[in-house]
């Protein structure tokens, strides 16, 4: 009898609180569609300038969101730029090379890296720039190049630790087939391991992209500002869309600039989850290669 | 050979600086916020309230904004995160557990500000109208966000604990005619222990570290807050806020030691998980 409460109160527990979490991001996102879906258009982009004059950079664009998806596409390639091959590399020393003392000292740190709060690589960002500012030259200041670097920063340690999985995980058999041939260490990697952990280590790179084009804890320290127009060098200020999600929260003017957040926001998040899911069915396919061995 | 060798260096090149980058994170802090304790301020700033007029900077009420925020939001989160889990990898029939499932993984991918910005415009109003006082923008709010925010890290991590519990000891239970309830309270609960103390260390740190719902819906008041109705500021928050101030201030330098006590309660929590024996692949910062 009271194993029969206990049996059924617990069932209902787990089906209430699954139904609490679906119901609860359902109505957040539901919630953003719905009220943004109507600003969704061209304009949402290029305001009232005409979307060709926009692309060519022939006109500015003042009403849009142009600036910032440019500046974003800008930060985040750049970012990925500096922290792949870093990213890359040591991941491939962890799972081929360091003895299992390196191993263990280095990856504490990587876990320390990849927890640390994100605001923290902004404030390091930050006190790098000012930094250089006082030392080196009066030109440098927070911007886009020191935003890119510290977005570096927070996604390294991701991807390190997706390229070691990656290789690590890799079946037996495929390890010690090319030294059987005769092929050296480094020709192993190259022509072996490295083709057989690819979808593992692009669908990491998509992720990290992912998480550089959501952060606004390390940018808002290291360079964004709400309204500077397109990204003329390295060296200058820039927009990206989640500041300006950001800045619409705190300050809107007009319902007209409180659409345009709502419609930002969706962009965003189409954005992210369009990464998502390419990470999703790249690692799938890699999952069917090892069960059936086929490729 | 010497290709090999040479390769191998520049590896171990990419390695070490990662690793260094880690460590001037920590020393730049330091540095910068060293003057505060050769001022003799350092521990009194622990203590004290923030009062800029009357030049007392201290960062009490940030620490308890960020620990109530963070302990509140995951008091909400882990009976939702363990039936969650529990409904995914035990309990749960059909087709929905899985779909359940896949919502959590793609909850992972949603950036923290659109979040933010349906909680300002949704929840934030209907906590004031329950609350019937101030403007919505308080501890519970926060909290309450912030929860659905660290689930994802939980419920995932929870359910590849319980998914690891050996298989034998599940169907000696059934051969003993134990129902799944029995199975999950007396069998897998106990066996994965480990998984369910990490997991929820991971979260409590996600919760710490998170700058943006906290500023966004927190209402960033300096004050210490007295209910969880009353708007607070975290650390995080603070030092998003304050980082405009002048270089030499020593309003700026108070930053460098909320980023301490961040840097060090990471440091303590992934020491911690670590210790206990967990896996790294959950974890999504």
């Amino acid at each position: 009898m009271v194993t029969r409460l206990i049996d059924r109160s617990v069932t209902a527990f787990a089906w209430l609180s699954g139904l609490v979490l679906t119901a609860s991001v359902v109505g957040l996102m539901g919630y953003v569609l719905i009220k943004g879906m109507g600003s969704l258009s061209p304009r949402l982009f290029f305001g009232n300038t005409a979307p060709l004059d926009a692309l060519l950079l022939r006109r500015q664009v003042f009403d849009g969101i142009f600036p910032a998806t440019v500046g974003t596409l800008t930060l985040v390639g750049l970012a990925i730029f500096i922290a792949m091959p870093i990213g890359i590399a040591a991941g491939i020393y962890m799972a081929e090379f360091a003895t299992p003392r390196i191993q263990s000292v280095f990856g504490l740190f990587f876990d320390i890296l990849a927890g640390i709060p994100s605001i923290l690589v902004g404030l390091f960002g930050f006190s790098v720039a000012l930094f250089f500012h006082h030392r080196v030259s009066d030109r440098i200041a927070p911007c886009l190049l020191i935003s890119a670097l510290s977005l570096a920063f927070l996604v390294l340690p991701y991807l390190i630790r997706t390229t070691q999985t990656a290789l690590e995980n890799l079946p037996r058999h495929v390890r010690v087939t090319a030294p059987a041939l005769g092929a050296s260490r480094l020709q192993t990697i190259i022509y072996v391991l490295l083709p057989q952990a690819l979808s593992g280590i692009v669908s990491g790179v998509i992720l990290s992209v992912g998480r550089c084009a959501e952060d606004t804890a390390v940018i808002m320290l290291t360079g964004v500002v709400a309204t500077a127009g397109l990204p003329s060098s390295l060296l200058s200020s820039y927009e990206a869309l989640p500041f300006f999600i950001y800045t619409i929260s705190a300050q809107y003017a007009d319902q007209a600039e409180l659409m345009r957040g709502y419609g930002a926001a969706i962009v965003l998040l189409a954005v992210c989850a369009l990464l998502f899911t390419l990470a999703t069915l790249i690692r799938h396919r890699l999952a069917d290669h090892l069960f059936y061995g086929t490729r | 050979m010497r290709t090999e060798r040479l390769v191998q260096r520049l590896l171990g090149l990419a390695a070490g600086c990662s690793v260094a980058v880690t460590l001037l994170i920590f020393g730049f802090m330091v540095i910068l916020g060293l003057p505060l304790a050769t001022g003799g301020t350092f521990f009194r700033m622990f203590t004290s309230a923030w009062l800029p007029h009357q030049g007392v900077y201290g960062i009490a009420p940030m620490v308890a904004g960020t620990l109530s925020i963070a302990s509140l939001a995951v008091v909400f989160s882990v009976p939702v995160s363990l039936g969650c889990a529990a409904l995914i990898s035990v309990l749960g029939s059909g087709p929905l557990p899985a779909l359940l499932h896949r919502l959590v993984r793609f909850m992972t991918g949603i950036p923290t500000v659109v979040y933010g910005f349906a909680g300002i415009f949704l929840l934030v109003p209907l906590v004031r109208e329950w609350a019937g006082r101030g403007s919505g923008m308080c501890i519970l709010s926060a909290a309450l966000l912030l929860g659905v925010l660290i689930a994802p890290t939980m419920i995932l991590f929870f359910s590849d604990s319980f998914a690891s519990v050996p298989r034998t000891y599940l169907e000696a239970a059934e051969a003993l005619g134990a129902t799944p309830v029995q199975k999950l309270l007396h069998v897998v609960i106990p066996c994965s222990w480990r998984g369910l103390t990490s997991g929820v260390v991971l979260a409590l740190g996600r919760a710490v570290g998170d700058t943006l719902i906290a500023l966004m819906i927190a209402g960033n008041a300096t004050a210490m807050p007295g209910s969880v109705l009353e708007p607070a500021r975290t650390l995080t928050a603070h030092i998003a806020l304050v980082v405009a101030a002048d270089f030499d201030s020593l309003e700026f330098r108070t930053l460098f030691a909320c980023g301490i006590i961040l840097y060090l309660c990471t440091t303590v929590m992934v020491i911690f998980t670590r210790r206990i024996g967990a896996a790294w692949e959950q974890q999504r910062w």
